[in-house]
């Protein structure tokens, strides 16, 4: 097929010499999941459409990228996952949505548009923000439907959101916080949607332009990357810089006097969209050190060996994901440490997911926090 | 281009952009019934021939409980101008308590569904027994009236008049 010929050439599926250092890496694959990337790559290779493109081999890779981070070839896997979804997409190859597609449900009718959205009522009036313009966007992500669906469980991902906006405006900014903004697309992408991918890029890419916004701020890891890198090509003239919150903060540091909070021993947990998508290890740490009598404990795998939070654009939930983050929670626990922090709404809420069980909640149990909300109480905001 | 201030428009303000509706357009909505009491109770209001508008269809589940925000969101995208949940009365429940947990999950498709923009006029939930069937005719009826002022949903896709 001459589309999977395009594939390989384009991430280097080519290159492949069968060593299977992927395979050995994948978390899916040792949780015990019917997963080898390995032939997933052969497969394209080999053009073997039939088996790569099933629901069940697709969609079980979380695009971590540990694997890419080790393959000594230079393959992109993630990448190559990508595209063979997307491709997949139009054979009517879908992954099968866990909350019974909720979430992707609300992203398309984002994209399809044609509603005003009801998404600033979190907004208080201590935030100051602008509606519709500013040098400085802040870009807010889904948090505010993660909040709302996900009230089961210790899900508070608009308190990094509101920790976000809270930073920016000690250090005098006025970001734009926009009721016109959708979904990034992150997971739509990832669910091989190229097409509803596209029509939120196209508003999204033109409210950003008409704010006048040269940096654009995020407290999501996956909208970071999203904006960064999957956005890139639909830019005509000069794309706005995207930053993390704790870029933007971590760069701006020295103009911040932080203060002693009750915390003394904190985890941080690297969302695989900031660490080995986007190379962002340093910033959140560096900030982490700024903290008076704050100490850093790091898990046994962290920074590039960081383990994902297997919860994916919604189309991974199943038992493996279950073990690969009962057993990050067990490591987190290992560290000793108060607080588990985040940098990415996802890495949140699929970990709170997995506390819930009633059997391991003692083992696994750890209070967690966006890595903004310490920030900004160390600056009693 | 000026628009009429009439009442129609200032009154339309919420949410979603505003069309006009040709007259003969009707809404399409999706009834989710537990079959125990909503569903049955659909059967005794047409056994019973209480007359009621026909625009709706009936999607049986066993149990209200069943209905995830999932369920509704996916009718809305794919363009229902209403949805319907229903369920058995509280303490009636085939399950015992079931119609509880459709109240938990009606409140997170609830919250969705005003984030998205869209009218909180187009959801909604209602008890109706078995016995109830005219009770079913006079929901279907207000509810179809109700969503025709609305008008088509913004998801719907259809091209009308400017």
């Amino acid at each position: 097929m001459s589309e999977l010929f395009e594939i390989a050439k384009r991430t280097h599926a080519w290159a492949c010499y069968d060593c299977g250092k992927c395979t050995a890496s994948c978390p899916i694959a040792r949780a015990g999941a019917d997963y080898i990337p390995r032939r997933q790559v052969l497969g394209t290779n080999l053009g073997q459409s039939r088996e790569i493109f099933s629901n069940g081999t697709l969609y079980r890779c979380l695009t971590c990228s540990l694997c890419d981070a080790r393959c000594p070839a230079g393959v992109g896997f993630t990448q190559l996952v990508q595209n063979l979804r997307e491709l997949a997409f139009h054979d009517g190859v879908e992954p099968e949505c866990p909350h019974g597609g909720a979430l992707q449900s609300a992203m398309r009718m984002m994209a399809k548009g044609g509603t005003q959205q009801n998404r600033l009522g979190w907004l208080t009036r201590d935030l100051k923000t602008d509606p519709k313009k500013g040098t400085v966007f802040f870009w807010t992500g889904c948090t505010m439907y993660y909040d709302a669906f996900f009230t089961d469980f210790n899900v508070h991902t608009l308190e990094g959101t509101k920790a976000s906006i809270k930073l920016l405006n000690k250090l005098g900014i006025t970001p734009v916080v926009s009721p016109e903004e959708r979904c990034c697309g992150h997971d739509l992408l990832w669910n091989g949607d190229r097409t509803n991918f596209e029509k939120l890029v196209k508003h999204n890419v033109e409210l950003v332009a008409n704010s006048g916004a040269e940096v654009i701020v995020t407290s999501c890891a996956e909208c970071l990357r999203t904006w960064r890198i999957d956005y890139a090509p639909y830019y005509t003239g000069m794309p706005p810089k995207v930053m993390h919150i704790t870029e933007y903060i971590a760069a701006n540091k020295d103009k911040l006097k932080f203060k002693k909070t009750d915390i003394t021993k904190v985890t941080y947990q690297d969302p695989c969209r900031l660490g080995r998508h986007l190379g962002i290890y340093d910033p959140p740490r560096e900030l982490l050190q700024a903290l008076p009598g704050v100490e850093l404990i790091e898990m046994l795998h962290h920074r590039q060996s960081s383990t994902c939070c297997a919860g994916g654009p919604w189309s991974n939930c199943d038992r493996y994901a279950k073990f690969i983050q009962v057993e990050r929670l067990k490591e987190a626990r290992d560290t000793g440490a108060q607080l588990m922090l985040t940098a990415c709404p996802k890495c949140q809420i699929h970990f709170q997911c997995a506390m819930q069980d009633p059997k391991l909640k003692l083992d696994i149990e750890i209070k967690m926090r966006d890595i903004a909300e310490l920030i900004a109480d160390a600056l009693a905001l | 281009m000026s628009k009429k201030r009439t009442k129609k428009n200032v009154e339309d303000t919420s949410g979603e952009k505003a069309v006009k509706v040709p007259r003969s357009w009707n809404p399409s909505i999706v009834v989710f019934a537990c079959n125990w009491c909503s569903y049955a109770g659909a059967d005794t209001a047409g056994v019973s021939r209480f007359q009621h508008q026909p625009y709706f269809r009936i999607i049986r589940v066993m149990c209200s409980g069943r209905i995830q925000p999932g369920f509704v969101l996916k009718a809305f995208e794919k363009g229902a101008d209403g949805v319907l949940v229903s369920g058995c009365h509280f303490g009636d429940c085939h399950y015992i308590f079931g119609n509880e947990r459709a109240v938990e999950q009606f409140e997170k498709t609830k919250a969705i569904v005003r984030l998205l923009g869209i009218k909180e006029g187009r959801l909604r939930l209602e008890w109706i027994s078995a016995a109830e069937g005219n009770r079913f005719a006079q929901v279907i009826n207000e509810f179809t009236d109700q969503v025709r002022a609305l008008g088509p949903s913004p998801f719907a896709g259809i091209k009308l008049g400017a």
